[in-house]
């Protein structure tokens, strides 16, 4: 016997309704009511599901892309060249920088002989695509080793990050030094 | 009359003055925090401890905001429909039996600030004058919402108020007395209205829901389709007087389900107590006891607001005519059949 298309449910949630007469105790509606009240008292007694943002944070996925960070390496040298990949790559259009020269003495700061002195990302335009990632040829740019959101602030002015907030910290640097050896 | 009871008088209705302010202010901190927990979230908790703060917090933001008049003829009933509302809300304290007496320095202090014999026909009167501070307000707005509103509002009142006298002539025709006073003192000692008229409370209830546009039931406001019903036109204090307003008398339809169904202040154990503990001991527990009852009829109120859904208006008026005043008819045809019986 073929089954007929009435019964077939793919994703098996097919429920027949009915539009008959409700009795007299389903038409007082109170029983419904205090069912409805039982669910919703019990609700109060749950665990709530709130994370309280600022004190508590959520765990960022690995691959979670925040505020960049601009890398040192493992002695502690930055490792952009100011090559320009990363404005060109990017599609907002939020990065700029200005290029200069390593001066003697200054090896222990930069790695190789050409440094951004002026780096600026615009968190207003940035997208977050991670492409300026993608682009770098010297593993200096990377939205996911922050883990930290672009903080909110009163003012435009406030929101173009430069070279102080986004080389990594000497302390990172350093453990991640430690770590390593 | 001596100086000294018009002073103890005028010091009882300011406490119960501040007190039903306070109540109400936090009852809109309560809302919040109980619709948070209902929902499972956590609701205000930046202002101070627990969110505490957050009355304080909201009642300065709604002062400190711009006050938007509608170009409207009647500035006046503008005007006057908030005051009323708050009003009308405030006033009907003045009859309910906040504990039996208390003795301070040899004085019989009566924690009642008035009592008169037709206390339940006042807070009936108070009431319905309540209803003309959200017709006038949404009238004099000017605007096809704020009007809409105010029509459902009032008839709503309209078709409850019947249904909430009717169910109150049951509980009347038992206790032979229309003081909020005596009411309690027939309670004493578990003898609760509620054992006795369980179909009359259960009506007192809907129509307490209805009477204070609360959810399931208001539709004078319901944001979703009239954008704030009567009040969309009203901003600042004005705005938050109908608010505050509304939730004054919601802890005023608490207390006087309390009073009138769960026995007032009178508690298991009162008389015990009396002997035992003394007068102020015993009737200071009586005031608890009094709180905490209508301290759960609030948040009944708010639990029943985020369970059940509102009403479509012609259930609403289904609901009131055919099956509430029948029902309340029929309740006291057996209320005097089992009078005639018993007694």
């Amino acid at each position: 016997m073929s089954t007929s298309i009435q019964s077939i449910s793919l994703s098996g949630k097919k429920k027949q309704v009915s539009n008959k007469e409700m009795t007299f105790l389903e038409r007082m509606y109170l029983i419904a009511i205090f069912k409805g009240l039982w669910i919703t008292i019990k609700h109060f007694f749950k665990k709530k599901a709130t994370i309280h943002y600022p004190e508590q944070v959520r765990e960022f996925s690995p691959v979670y892309r925040g505020q960049h960070m601009l890398k040192r390496d493992e002695q502690g040298r930055e490792n952009c060249t100011a090559c320009g990949l990363c404005a060109l790559s990017c599609p907002a259009e939020a990065i700029t920088m200005k290029a200069e020269e390593r001066k003697k003495g200054e090896e222990h700061l930069y790695r190789e002989e050409k440094y951004a002195s002026i780096y600026e990302i615009n968190m207003l335009r940035c997208i977050f695509c991670g492409l300026c990632e993608e682009a770098c040829p010297k593993d200096a740019i990377y939205l996911t080793i922050s883990k930290e959101l672009v903080p909110a602030q009163y003012n435009r002015e406030d929101f173009i990050f430069g070279k102080d907030k986004l080389v990594m910290p000497l302390e990172m640097a350093m453990a991640n030094t430690k770590n390593l050896n | 009359m001596d100086s000294g009871f018009i002073i103890e008088k005028s010091i009882f209705i300011v406490v119960i003055f501040a007190f039903t302010m306070v109540m109400a202010m936090y009852s809109t901190w309560a809302e919040r925090k109980v619709a948070a927990y209902l929902q499972d979230r956590v609701g205000p908790n930046r202002a101070g401890w627990g969110g505490l703060l957050q009355p304080l917090a909201d009642g300065m933001k709604l002062f400190a905001k711009e006050e938007f008049e509608p170009n409207t003829k009647n500035k006046f009933l503008f005007f006057m429909g908030p005051a009323i509302a708050m009003s009308t809300a405030l006033m009907t304290s003045a009859v309910i039996p906040w504990g039996d007496r208390l003795e301070i320095f040899g004085r019989i202090v009566i924690l009642q600030a008035t009592d008169t014999d037709s206390a339940l026909l006042y807070i009936f009167a108070i009431v319905s004058i309540g209803v003309y501070g959200i017709m006038i307000g949404g009238w004099a707005s000017n605007n096809k919402f704020s009007l809409m509103g105010a029509v459902r509002a009032a008839s709503q009142m309209v078709s409850y108020e019947v249904a909430m006298g009717l169910s109150i002539i049951a509980l009347l025709m038992m206790t032979g007395s229309l003081s909020l006073k005596e009411i309690s003192i027939q309670q004493h000692g578990l003898h609760w209205n509620v054992f006795y008229q369980p179909l009359s409370f259960l009506i007192f209830l809907i129509c307490a829901f209805a009477e204070t546009n609360r959810t399931p039931f208001d539709l004078a406001e319901c944001e979703s389709e009239l954008i704030g019903g009567y009040h969309t036109e009203y901003s600042s204090m004005k705005m938050g007087f109908y608010l505050f307003a509304e939730y004054a008398n919601m802890f005023i339809s608490s207390t006087i389900i309390a009073v009138l169904f769960f026995g007032g202040y009178n508690y298991p154990g009162m008389s015990w107590a009396l002997e035992h503990w003394g007068v102020n001991i015993a009737n200071i527990i009586g005031i608890g006891a009094l709180f905490v009852k209508l301290c759960f009829f609030i948040f009944f109120f708010m639990w029943i607001r985020w369970t059940i859904p509102r009403f479509r208006y012609d259930q609403l008026m289904n609901l009131g005519w055919k099956i509430l005043i029948p029902l309340s008819i029929i309740n006291i045809i057996i209320t005097g059949i089992c009078i005639l019986a018993f007694k």
